[in-house]
Order: C-alpha cells, then sequence, then structure tokens
C-alpha cells in the first residue's frame, strides 16, 4: 500500500506561541517549532501498516525552509521518502489553499491512503483532511481512533463525544486521527543516521502548477486582521460556603459548560 | 526572561544536528518513561530492569558507540549527551545504560571472539539481554591488582572461584563479564546467568544509588568451556580500558544531575516567595546560583572537550581522571548548593535535588575514587606515583 503522512510544522504548543504583529501570522522566527503532535500519530499509524501490508510511507508537508528540519525527525521514525511543498509565496496561506496545494501534491504521489492528524495545534481548524478528500474525490474518513485494513476496504472508528462511529470506505481515501489511535515510536538512533540519506523532494508552486495568487496571504479566503494578548489571568471568584456552597459549584460548573 | 544555564555558554551552538536529535530523543523517553515513576523507584528500590532495557535498546542507547552487532556507531559526544540526559533523570538509571554500554557491551566487543560477539552483542543492544561487570571485589576496589577470584584450568574447562562486590545489574544480568586471576594473568570470562555454581545476592540498605541494581556476585566452582574466556584481554589492561569508557559517560553524566538539580531549584526559587518576594531576587540566592552555573557551564565545556578528543582519537586516561575528578565534584557541591536553596522541600523526593545528592555520593567513588582520580592527576604533574 502507498501511504502519504501528511507532516506539518508547528510552533511547540507546550511553549510560548506568537502571533506576528506585522501581518498576525503564526511567529515562526521566536518559536521552538516541533511536528505537530498528532501527525506523530499519524505517522506511527502509516509505519504499522506497512509493517503489516508493506508498502510506502511518504511523509509531505508544505512549510517554509525550516519545516525541513520537522521533515527529518519525521523520516528517523521510519519512512522512506519526504516532498517538501516550499515556496515564499505560500505564506500566510488559508486552509482552503493549503488544500488545493496539498491536493497538487498528492497529484504526483499516487496515493492509496492519505493520513494525517485531525487537527493541527496551531491553526486548530479540523477542515483541511475533509477539503482535501474533495479536492481528490476521494472518500474522507476523519477522527479515527482505530483504523483496519482489509485489502482496499478501510474501517476507521470515529471518536465522538459520546462514544465511536463505524465508517467504511474503499482506497484511495483520505483519514485523519485523535491521539488515541495508537502510541508512537520514539526515532532510533539508527533511524536518525538513515534519515539524513532519505530523498526529500522540493517542490515549489511552479512544479505543482498552481498560481502564486491563489495562495498566501493574498490569495486567502480568511486572514486574522487583528489580534491581542489575553488578559492577565484575574483573581478568580470566591465561593463563601453559607450553606449553599455546593449549589454554587455546581451552578458556576454549569455555567461554564464543565458538566 | 531567564538564560537556561547551559546557553550562558552557548552549548548548545557546539553540538552537531544529528547530536542534538540524539540527545532529544534520549530527553524524550527520560520524561514520558522515567521522571513520572522514578521517585517511586527511588523510594521503593526497584526499577522494572527488564522493561527498562528493552526501552533503552529500542531507542539504540546500549552500546550506541560501538560499532557493529545492532549498535549504532556514534560518536563520543553524541554518548556523553545520552549519558547527560539518563543522568538527569537518575544516576542510577543512566548506570544500568553504562555498565551495559561501556563495560559489559565494550569487553565483548573490544576483547571478544567473533563468536561471543555474535551471540551477546545483538541481544544486548536490543535491551533484550542484560550485562554486568566483575572486577571489584571485597577487598579490592581501587587495587584490583589484588583479586582473589582464580579461574583454573581443568581440562580443557575454566573453574572460577571468588566473588565480586558491588555490581551494578548484578542480579537482573544474564550474562556477567568476570575478570578473574590465572596463570597467566587476570583474564576475562563470560558467565551465563544459572550457569551451575554462579549466584548473586542483591545489596540493601542502600541511602544512594537506590534505583539502580547493586548486587554480589558468588563464583562457587563455576565450570565454564574454553570459548568462555575472552581471548583479545591479557591482564588488568582490559578491564581498565573498559573503565575508561565507563568514566568518560560519567564526565558528561554528573552534568546531568547537576543540570536537573539547578534547573529545579531555579524554577523553585523563582516562585518561592520570603519576606514577600521571591527567592531569587535575593543576591545570597543570585550568587549561589551565578556560582553553580559558572561550575556547570565549565563541567560541561570540559565534558565536550573530551568528547571530541575521544573522538579524535587523542583522549588520554588522565584526561578522562580529570573530567571525572571535576565534574563528580561539582555536581555533588551544585545538588547540595540547591537543597540549601530549596530548604526542607530540598530534603524530599517531591524534588529530585536530595535523590540527585545521594546518587552523586556512589558517583564520587565508584569507576575510580576521587582520591585515585586526584593521584593519577598527582602522578601526570609530578612524574611520581603515589599510590601506595
Amino acid at each position: 500500500m502507498n501511504i502519504v503522512v501528511l507532516v506539518k510544522q508547528v510552533p511547540d504548543s507546550g511553549a510560548e506561541r506568537n502571533l506576528r504583529t506585522d501581518d498576525n501570522t503564526v511567529d515562526r522566527g521566536s518559536a521552538s517549532n516541533v511536528i505537530n503532535e498528532m501527525d506523530e500519530y499519524a505517522i506511527e499509524e502509516a509505519l504499522r501498516i506497512q509493517e503489516a501490508h508493506g508498502g510506502e510511507v511518504t511523509i509531505l508537508t508544505m512549510g517554509p525552509s525550516g519545516a525541513a528540519e520537522s521533515i527529518r525527525k519525521a523520516l528517523s521514525m521510519g519512512p522512506d521518502k519526504a516532498v517538501h511543498v516550499v515556496d515564499d509565496a505560500l505564506h500566510g496561506s488559508c486552509a482552503l489553499a493549503t488544500s488545493k496545494v496539498l491536493a497538487a501534491a498528492l497529484g504526483t504521489l499516487n496515493a492509496d491512503l492519505v493520513l494525517c492528524g485531525a487537527e493541527s495545534t496551531d491553526g486548530r481548524v479540523q477542515v483541511l483532511p475533509h477539503m482535501l478528500a474533495e479536492r481528490l474525490g476521494v472518500a474522507a474518513l476523519t477522527g479515527a481512533r482505530k483504523l483496519t485494513i482489509d485489502g482496499s476496504a478501510l474501517t476507521i472508528e470515529r471518536q465522538t463525544d459520546e462514544g465511536y462511529e463505524v465508517v467504511t470506505a474503499q482506497t484511495p481515501a483520505v483519514v485523519s486521527v485523535w491521539d488515541t489511535i495508537n502510541e508512537p515510536r520514539y526515532p532510533s538512533f539508527k533511524g536518525i543516521m538513515a534519515a539524513k540519506k532519505k530523498p526529500v523532494q522540493a517542490l515549489s508552486l511552479g512544479d505543482l502548477g498552481v498560481a502564486p495568487s491563489e495562495v498566501g496571504l493574498d490569495g486567502a479566503s480568511s486572514a486574522v486582521v487583528e489580534h491581542s494578548k489575553r488578559p492577565p489571568r484575574s483573581g478568580g471568584q470566591k465561593v463563601t460556603d453559607e450553606g449553599e456552597g455546593g449549589v454554587k459549584l455546581v451552578e458556576f460548573l454549569a455555567t461554564e459548560k464543565f458538566v | 526572561m531567564r538564560v537556561h544555564p547551559a546557553a550562558l555558554f552557548g552549548f548548545d551552538d557546539l553540538l552537531t544536528d544529528e547530536e542534538r536529535e540524539i540527545r532529544q530523543v534520549v530527553r524524550q523517553l527520560c520524561d514520558r518513561e522515567l521522571r513520572p515513576n522514578v521517585a517511586r523507584w527511588f523510594e521503593e528500590s526497584h526499577i522494572p530492569a527488564r522493561e527498562l532495557a528493552r526501552q533503552f535498546g529500542s531507542i539504540g542507547v546500549l552500546g550506541m558507540h560501538l560499532d557493529g552487532y545492532g549498535c549504532a556507531g556514534l560518536g563520543a559526544v553524541a554518548y556523553g549527551l545520552a549519558c547527560l540526559e539518563m543522568e538527569a533523570a537518575d544516576s542510577g538509571l543512566r548506570s544500568l545504560v553504562s555498565v551495559q554500554g561501556s563495560l559489559a557491551m565494550y569487553a565483548i566487543r573490544a576483547f571478544g571472539s567473533e563468536d561471543q560477539k555474535q551471540q551477546w552483542l545483538p541481544g544486548m543492544a536490543a535491551g533484550e539481554h542484560i550485562g554486568c561487570f566483575g572486577l571489584t571485589e571485597p577487598d579490592f576496589g581501587s587495587d584490583p591488582a589484588g583479586m582473589r577470584t582464580t579461574a583454573k584450568r581443568d581440562g580443557a574447562d575454566w573453574v572460577l572461584d571468588g566473588t565480586k562486590m558491588w555490581i551494578t545489574n548484578g542480579s537482573v544480568a544474564d550474562i556477567a563479564v568476570v575478570w578473574a586471576r590465572t596463570d597467566d594473568g587476570v583474564r576475562g570470562f563470560l558467565v551465563p546467568a544459572g550457569t551451575r555454581g554462579y549466584s548473586t545476592r542483591d545489596i540493601g540498605h542502600k541511602f544512594s544509588l537506590r534505583a539502580s541494581v547493586t548486587s554480589e556476585l558468588i563464583l562457587d566452582g563455576v565450570r565454564l568451556p574454553a570459548e568462555a574466556m575472552l581471548p583479545e584481554a591479557r591482564g588488568l589492561s582490559g578491564p581498565l580500558r573498559c573503565l575508561d569508557e565507563a568514566r568518560f559517560g560519567i564526565v558528561f553524566g554528573a552534568m546531568g544531575a547537576a543540570l536537573d538539580c539547578l534547573e529545579t531549584t531555579i524554577a523553585y526559587a523563582g516562585e518561592r516567595e520570603v519576606f514577600a518576594k521571591p527567592l531569587s531576587a535575593y543576591q545570597l540566592t543570585q550568587e549561589k546560583l551565578a556560582d553553580m552555573a559558572l561550575e556547570l557551564g565549565k563541567g560541561l565545556l570540559l565534558a565536550l572537550h573530551l568528547g571530541r578528543r575521544k573522538e579524535a582519537g587523542t583522549l588520554v586516561s588522565e584526561q578522562v581522571s580529570a573530567g571525572k575528578l571535576n565534574n563528580v565534584r561539582e555536581a555533588l557541591d551544585i545538588a547540595r548548593k540547591c537543597r540549601t536553596i530549596l530548604g526542607a522541600s530540598g530534603i524530599t523526593l517531591e524534588y529530585p535535588v536530595i535523590r540527585h545528592a545521594a546518587n552523586l555520593e556512589s558517583v564520587l567513588t565508584y569507576e575510580g575514587t576521587s582520591e585515585i582520580h586526584t593521584l593519577v592527576l598527582g602522578r601526570a604533574l609530578t612524574g611520581i606515583p603515589a599510590f601506595r
């Protein structure tokens, strides 16, 4: 099976993250950039499928030149090769434009299965897998907590707030996964060394036949127009128990939608 | 805005991308698998050694600096950084890795026959087999030449008798590298667990390295075939070369324990308020922190320098002694000083500091005591050996 895993480089969600003051895009320069956490689960799932069914695993990344570091890290987990779509004109692209570029890149890769994380920790819009499947004209199996493969038949358990749904489709398909699906492996030292020798193909917009005007900040269907820092944490709200403290606590939790 | 103590010295800029990636993998494994559990393991004086060995093996840390036979063949600095990260979690866990890779596996790799290498190294690299290294005896630590364990010929076989003491990984080891006196000088032997006459006894009541297995090896008429001997090691220089390997890892490792103490302490002092301002705002605290950062930085740079020399093949034994003596001594001093900043909290296992301090007491005297390393330097400087 020919598997392509979408990997996005994002600012580390565990560290301080900022938007740029000039164009309101993610500030990658000052951030510690890492593989989007959910994508590591997609890589792991791809490797497990490869171990069971054979085939090839390719990493596909769209991002600035600095994303090469995350590509190498992804390759150190075990995939065979990578494609890096890199073009200055892509800066500030919206999800629609991203799906267009990725669909164009996938057009060159002949994938039976496209795996990706269900969301990225920076954008968190969760729409990309659907858009991509639509553009490719293939099935979208999204939000999987389990994936089983029988020939060309794919079955996922789609994680929902209440439980899960069983959804099936035939390859080719796009499958997005949550972090409940597996436990990603650590890259091994041998993997780290081998990754340096694995092929990484760089593609520009020109290579993909996508016009610069269709992507980037200028071509974005949505953009952040303004942003401000979250106000500092206030002192909180003190509930004095005068016999009805429990009720007040429950009311607070209900108002805040914790229960 | 705070600057990380290692960043004061621009330490990371001296590393290659590959070295940083390897360090990151070890750090991730330590953060996820070790740190959440290590205080409990220390308190209970019990580690899941087999499971840990497999986890360490899965990333390739066991024998990572050796070539072939399932080993990654990485450089000395990458190995040192792995030791640093492991020891930042716990010296006892780093000891498991050091003994496996730099003592047991190194001995087999350097001195073993082709059959011995093929039989043991791939499984040890994967963490399926655990090794230990039996040199020290109850009465002979700094003076291994006095060892009483003997190996006598009986036909083609060897028969080993004696006792080895303070052996890390002893009771959990599948294979023991045992050094014994023969008519032909000191020779090394591979003793598989389960061999008749070979037994182990754990050393309990430790207040240091509690997250590490320490045992006594008892050899009572252990009969081994001729091919159990390591063919390429003759005399004490064999085991001493292994110890130089392990010591090199400690030069980095000790700085890991120190760094963990210092990071913990800087965070604590920034939050802990005394007389209505953070402890870190007091000049006495800042002096301690600055002094500790200086020693940490110097120790890191020394370790890295020795690592680069090792990679270049120019590292000599006296330099390893200098590194081990300095870095363990300073790490212990840092751990104790950090403890004073943490106050009473510093004596609990809620913070890693007292655990590191207790562990470093062992690190100070194992793999060559501070006194012996001091005398090694004394001999180098004066040309006069003053050991006895």
